[in-house]
């Protein structure tokens, strides 16, 4: 070991022995980000805010829930909502939290593909986002059922439903994962388990991850630009930050995004406490009862588009089942997106408006899922169903067709 | 099909909003910002309201009328033969216009109702136990000293002429059917008898002093232990309370044999109805949801008030604390938001 | 170069010797999540048939699910290839829930049918599709007939067994 010599402050003393220095350099404050940028790449920094109240109110909620089939609905609707001093608002923040965080997933994976930021180098960003995507999926899903209300129940139960499509193994594999025949006490400890502590972990490696893959790449910008970091570094460092293309990590891309974190945090609280019977079903203050299917049962708003394209095909097409199809269908809807930077051969790396064929394509596709997603909520009735059959096909339509409409937008761009 | 027709104004807007936007060279964040609005706005309208209204279709408000002519328009609509209904409430509204004579009213009812009924703050006791109660008549019957506060007067008079029909569930007991409502319809009785009972309820629940309470209650523990006293006549008879330790007084058994299940605990229905649906529904619960076994009881608009109150204050009792801390918050995070937008903006002065 | 090979090989086998660890211990994984030898034995359900009337449901409560017990009254003809006899008359035996998603539908004793409150499907007394949206009739639990008045559910019996296959053979009720 080195010899150290005396530290003459506590700063001095850390950076022996931590490298506190070059480590905020690397980290904060020589970490380049391009200046061309919106509010839109502020949604990272706003999701993980938003995870750590998850992550805090979570732990306060913790600690009067109860995992078990005879006593989960009262510890959440009595002990925590009425008794637990500020219970109620752990859970509201809780419970809007979870609902909202899916809104700024979606802004920031959809902002990702408006800009192309999945291209040339940032694959693994896209991937690793992904990932996330699904752990986030996983952590609702299993959140959902904790309170163990009529829409917890019956959204477990169909849910785990679906595997029971899957061919030959698909029946034992519903009772492996349930536990027993039936939603029961064995599958809500076992979700228990993964909300509180496996999921988590995971969540939390795979912020880590996504952070380390965008270190190389580097951020995308609004126009898709590629510049020479290095050289645009030099001139903000000696001091002309006005014409660097560049700014730093810490403070100033983080002043902003603090800023869009503290706006967004009134439209958030607002909803905490004057509305947020969206993200808390009315339905799930019933206590679940396995004898008594709601009227309606439906996901929580953000799975309602595969939900839909699960639904949509409910006829038979050339001798295959329409569960069957809808199985088939929501399988690939689960899996498309992972393989979009494949999908768009195109190498434009530019807003989608500035694409001659990928705006139409981006556009289509936004539409599309705001169809599936209203009508994944009604009743799958007459003129419904039909909705749901043809924007289901749109999906499917819009990303088998892809890499031919990318191909044809690089040849119209002629290589350039 | 609607939400597609909406859904193609919005895309409208959002390529007129862009083109105008631009042209007067609004701020580009800006334009994103009011394109994300818009959508989220769209999204947010058809999977919440749009779809409730979808999901559950509109019925007529609560009335407090109690001349059975929503009743009447019930039949006419399924084309079913209302003139039997229309004859008995036009006989109710005839009656209801009698003066009632509590003095007589009170011997009136001693010998006709007390064989069943209990009528505590007056002197009247019960005569057997809840459970054997409900095992001789198949419900716990109502002790009546606040009958005459809580149900409206028109509907009273309905209830002693025909319960059946008062209550609106003839499709449980029809005429000459297999099962019997507890309570006979009296035909003995002439209008003026009647409107006397009616009267002298009245004035024996005007007499009943307001529930004690411990010493220094505050507004709120005062208003819920009367309204406390309104839901235990009202609807306790059948339905538990467990948040606030109310049984119902119908042991749980007979009560699935008198209605065939089990009627919810009520905790949580605020959470789960909302007041809205509680209005109409304990209005008239048949218009709410055809063929429920749950008799309309005829409360008056306040006691109903008093009812819906009370799950409030026992299924989110934290409503008040919530709505007195919401502003503060807001209010503390706006100033947290404009000072984030001074520092930022001081850090990026350098930068442009 | 001897030292190099034997090396690699050294390092191969440890690779070996670990994985074997590794996948016996996902076995015993896969077993903490299997259902507990208390959820297997309580799969089973015994009903005693003598207390059902003609033409009314009893609903009786089998793995969690609910199962239709309907007796079929003398002017209801037994179903071929549905109908289970047991003792001296005919009943349907079904899971009772909607073949479209799940929800459990409502019998109506007057037009002797089933109607399913979420989205409208209708069902025969026998549990055959009618109307609306469910693909496929009600499902039939396994079942054994142990005398004229007991059957136990969840034991596959020989009636269950040539119901099952006389369904296969018609690809149209599965």
């Amino acid at each position: 070991m080195a010899e150290f010599e005396k530290a003459n402050s506590i700063g001095e003393w850390f950076d022996q022995r931590l490298n506190v220095k070059a480590f905020t350099k690397v980290m904060m404050t020589e970490y380049w980000i391009p200046k061309n940028i919106n509010f839109l790449w502020a949604m990272g920094a706003l999701l993980v805010m938003l995870f750590k109240l998850l992550l805090i109110t979570g732990i306060f909620l913790l600690m009067y829930y109860k995992p078990d089939v005879n006593l989960a609905f009262d510890s959440v609707n009595y002990t925590i909502m009425q008794e637990v001093g500020y219970g109620w608002l752990f859970r509201n923040i809780h419970g809007v939290g979870a609902s909202v965080v899916f809104l700024i997933i979606y802004i920031h994976m959809f902002t990702a593909i408006y800009y192309g930021s999945y291209k040339k180098g940032r694959e693994m960003i896209w991937l690793s986002g992904m990932l996330l995507f699904v752990l986030f999926s996983a952590e609702g899903f299993s959140g959902y059922m904790l309170p163990w209300g009529q829409m917890s129940y019956w959204a477990a139960y169909v849910i785990t439903e679906i595997f029971g499509g899957i061919p030959f193994i698909g029946d034992e594999l519903v009772v492996w994962i349930r536990g027993n025949f039936y939603v029961a006490d064995a599958t809500l400890t076992r979700f228990f388990m993964l909300h509180v502590l496996l999921i988590p972990i995971a969540i939390i490696g795979a912020i880590a991850f996504h952070f380390y893959t965008l270190r190389f790449p580097h951020v995308n910008n609004e126009e898709g630009e590629f510049f020479d970091y290095h050289a645009e570094s030099k001139k903000y460092l000696a001091g002309d930050k006005a014409h660097s293309k560049v700014i730093a990590f810490w403070p100033d891309f983080l002043s902003k995004d603090i800023m869009v974190i503290a706006l967004f945090m009134v439209f958030f609280f607002y909803l905490v406490f004057y509305n947020n019977g969206f993200a808390m079903d009315p339905v799930n203050f019933d206590k679940a009862d396995s004898m008594k299917t709601p009227a309606h049962i439906y996901p929580e708003w953000y799975f309602l588009w595969s939900y839909e394209v699960l639904r949509g095909f409910f006829f038979e097409i050339g001798g295959i089942s329409g569960k069957d199809l809808g199985l088939m269908a929501f399988g690939f809807a689960q899996g498309i997106f992972l393989v979009l930077p494949w999908l768009d051969r195109s190498p434009m790396v530019k807003p989608a408006n500035q694409r001659p064929v990928f705006k139409y394509w981006f556009w289509l596709l936004m539409a599309d899922l705001f169809v599936l997603t209203i009508f994944g909520k009604l009743p799958p009735t007459g003129i419904n169903a039909w909705v749901g059959f043809f924007s289901s096909i749109t999906f499917l339509g819009l990303f088998i067709s892809l890499p031919f409409l990318s191909k044809i937008e690089a040849k119209m761009a002629g290589g350039k | 099909m609607f939400a597609l027709y909406v859904g193609v104004a919005v895309a409208i807007l959002l390529i007129v909003l862009n083109i105008v936007l631009s042209k007067i060279s609004f701020p580009k964040e800006g334009r994103i910002l009011a394109i994300i609005i818009v959508l989220v706005g769209y999204i947010y309208w058809g999977f919440e309201p749009f779809a409730h209204h979808e999901m559950h279709p509109h019925v007529e408000e609560a009335s407090f009328a109690f001349d059975g002519k929503q009743d009447v328009a019930a039949l006419e609509h399924e084309g079913k033969d209302a003139t039997e209904t229309k004859a008995f409430w036009a006989s109710v509204l005839k009656t209801a216009e009698h003066k009632g004579d509590a003095v007589a009213g009170k011997t009136l009812f001693t010998a006709n109702c007390t064989a069943c009924h209990s009528m505590k703050s007056e002197g009247f006791a019960e005569l057997m136990s809840d459970a054997d109660a409900a095992a001789s008549y198949g419900v716990t019957p109502p002790d009546l000293s606040l009958a005459g506060k809580i149900y409206d007067r028109n509907f009273l008079i309905a209830f002693i002429a025909n319960p059946v029909k008062a209550m609106h569930i003839e499709h449980k007991y029809s005429a000459g059917g297999e099962k019997v409502f507890p309570m006979p319809a009296s035909d003995s009785l002439q209008p003026q008898e009647i409107v006397s009972i009616v009267a002298y309820m009245v004035e024996a629940a005007s007499k009943v002093p307001a529930p004690k309470v411990k010493e220094g209650a505050s507004e709120f523990e005062i208003s819920k232990a009367a309204n406390k006293e309104v839901f235990e006549t009202a609807c306790g008879r059948c339905h538990a309370m467990g948040y606030a330790g109310i049984q119902a007084r119908t042991p749980a058994d007979a009560m699935s044999k008198y209605i065939g299940a089990t009627p919810p605990d009520l905790s949580q229905y605020i959470r789960s109805r909302g007041d809205h649906y509680l209005h109409n529904f304990i209005n008239d619960p048949q218009r709410k949801l055809h063929g429920t076994g749950m008799p309309r009881v005829g409360l008056n608009e306040k006691a109903q008030e008093q009812v819906v109150e009370y799950m409030t204050q026992v299924g989110d009792s934290k409503k008040d604390e919530r709505e007195a801390l919401g502003p503060k918050v807001l209010i503390y995070l706006a100033i947290l938001a404009l000072f984030s937008f001074l520092w930022k903006r001081k850090i990026w002065k350098d930068l442009h | 170069m001897i030292n190099e090979s034997r090396r690699g090989f050294m390092g191969k086998a440890f690779g070996a010797v670990a994985a074997v660890g590794a996948v016996a211990s996902l076995v015993a994984m896969k077993k903490s999540w299997d259902p507990l030898p208390s959820v297997m034995a309580a799969g089973f359900t015994t009903v005693d048939m003598s207390k059902l009337t003609d033409n009314k449901l009893e609903i009786v409560k089998w793995q969690g699910k609910p199962i239709f017990l309907l007796r079929f009254g003398a002017d209801m003809p037994p179903v071929e290839k549905r109908s289970v006899k047991v003792g001296q008359h005919y009943y349907a035996v079904m899971i009772g829930l909607c073949t479209h998603l799940g929800c459990i539908p409502a019998y109506r004793d007057t037009t002797k049918d089933f109607k399913c409150a979420c989205h409208g499907g209708e069902f025969t007394a026998a549990g055959v599709q009618k109307f609306g949206p469910p693909p496929i009739p009600l499902h039939i639990p396994p079942f054994s007939i142990k005398d004229e008045n007991t059957i136990v559910l969840g034991e596959s019996g020989p009636e269950y067994q040539s119901l099952i296959a006389s369904l296969s053979t018609d690809t149209n009720i599965a």
